[in-house]
């Protein structure tokens, strides 16, 4: 049977009191973020939302948001694994560097990771780096300006998810024949796939509400770097209250849905079970 | 044949200290000792899982000090059985048959037969979820053994069992070294087990080999 932790054993009076402060505590949090949607909800009309989706922009944006937040979850995943796995189970010179190199993006404002990434891209080697392939600016940029911070939390998941993980596992392989990276695929990776469906979640999330990095490193240009978050920006800045709110809902619509069809792909392939001693 | 010569490995501030004994091929050896003592920590350094600042360790005559864990030929059973949770129980039992390179039909073969001896047949098909203690015990002591190993090493296979599983356990064990003629060393707390079980015994008391004589 699978553990969920959760507790099914009859309450007493205290008990209950106990499980209805915390229910007061993060209820209230809870309410807030539902008062926002519904907010949003009452502000907006089907007509704006139709009209949102009827146009060109926006379809442009949305299709951007998606493929950007996409590839970016994948290439956080490339770098989070592997990053997460050394940092969890090998000491190594510098390694304490590295692992705070890794929270500068967590801890930096968005706007200067972005600022930052337009400075890189304006030394002598990042210069010569796009004369051979456009990146400031251009669709590229923003990849990697959603790269620059969600692998950031994708990391963090990762190297807590192998820090959790027993690595008697790993040793058992070893004398049975593995060396060290047949024990990574055979089985902590399997093992891990819990901790990745969390980091590639946390990843895509992060990327579709990026703003500060791609408007700095990309620009806000329609039908070239406008995704999501900066098509609320511009709608913003023009006046256009009822089309922002629309396209903010748009969001979170998009949202919702991929994180579930994530889920659901992720429970058919039993990713999110993994088959626990 | 185990034999360990002088044998040194820091961990932090804990030392193991000249530790020597050997084992002749086929016998049983139980080693004992506190918890903290190092047993685990030596058990660990003879199946390549430590580092050794100092001595040897020689299996079947041959100095394996250097080599990696994977070259050894010990079969390891930790406490917690460690079983690979993606894996069916057919899965665990064939894992290092396929690490080898083994065909298909003589891993099945291998798998079945192995299975039959510790009484798991019928587990083959399962999950390991939910499999009791003593099923996982076995199921990792038959992933030990699949691969004909020379040395078995068990760290405190049976602590957490029940008396009466822990009396099949020590039946089983019995059973499989009389069959394979495998060579034991055996980490347990209960005095009774290392009676049972054992032809040498040896006790550690902090980083040191206290006692070493035939049962």
């Amino acid at each position: 049977m699978r553990r969920t932790g959760a507790d099914s054993a009859p309450l007493s009076g205290g008990d209950r009191g106990f499980y209805a402060a915390l229910g007061l505590l993060g209820g209230v949090y809870v309410f807030l973020v539902a008062a926002m949607l519904v907010a949003d909800m009452a502000y907006t009309t089907p007509g704006h939302l139709l009209a949102s989706l009827k146009s060109p922009e926006i379809r442009y944006a949305m299709r951007l948001s998606l493929l950007s937040c996409t590839l970016t979850t994948l290439l956080s995943l490339w770098v989070a694994v592997p990053l997460g796995y050394l940092l969890a189970r090998r000491n190594f010179p510098g390694k304490q560097l590295v692992d705070l190199m890794v929270d500068i993006p967590i801890v930096l404002p968005p706007l200067v990771v972005g600022l930052s990434l337009l400075i890189l891209f304006q030394t002598a080697p990042g210069r010569a780096l796009g004369e051979l392939f456009p990146v400031t600016y251009a669709i590229p940029s923003v990849i990697l300006a959603q790269f620059m911070v969600a692998c950031a939390f994708a990391v963090r998941t990762m190297r807590t998810t192998f820090d959790q993980m027993n690595p008697r596992a790993e040793q058992v392989a070893l004398t049975l024949g593995c060396d060290r990276a047949q024990a990574f695929w055979r089985v902590a990776f399997p093992a891990a796939r819990r901790g990745m469906l969390a980091a590639a979640t946390l990843a895509w999330a992060r990327s579709l509400g990026e703003f500060g990095p791609i408007l700095i490193f990309s620009g806000a240009t329609r039908f070239k770097t406008e995704v999501l978050s900066t098509t609320v920006f511009l709608e913003l800045s023009v006046g256009n209250l009822e089309a922002a709110v629309a396209v903010s809902l748009l969001m979170v619509i998009t949202a919702v849905v991929a994180l579930v069809v994530l889920r659901r792909w992720a429970h058919e392939t039993a990713l999110g079970h993994p088959r626990s001693t | 044949m185990i034999a360990v010569e002088q044998l040194r490995v820091s961990v932090g501030t804990f030392e193991l200290c000249d530790v020597g004994f050997s084992l002749p091929a086929g016998s049983y050896g139980v080693l004992m000792g506190r918890t903290g003592s190092g047993k685990t920590t030596l058990l660990e350094a003879i199946c390549g899982l430590r580092r050794v600042s100092g001595g040897r360790v020689l299996l079947g005559g041959r100095d394996v000090t250097d080599w990696p864990p994977s070259r050894r030929n010990i079969g390891f059973v930790p406490q917690d059985a460690a079983l690979f949770a993606h894996l069916k129980v057919r899965e665990q039992l064939a894992f290092a048959l396929e690490v080898r390179g083994w065909e298909t039909k003589a891993m099945r073969d291998r798998v079945e037969e192995v299975a039959e001896w510790l009484g798991i047949t019928g587990l083959l098909g399962r999950e390991v979820t939910g499999l009791s203690g003593g099923e996982a015990q076995r199921v990792a002591l038959g992933r030990a053994l699949a691969f004909r190993p020379e040395v078995l090493c068990l760290d405190e296979p049976l602590s957490a069992l029940d008396q009466d599983t822990r009396e099949s356990m020590c039946e089983l064990l019995e059973s499989v070294q009389a069959r394979t003629g495998v060579t034991v060393l055996h980490i347990t707390h209960n005095r009774a087990e290392a009676e049972r079980l054992a032809d040498w015994v040896l006790t550690m008391k902090e980083g040191r080999l206290e006692t070493r004589g035939g049962a």
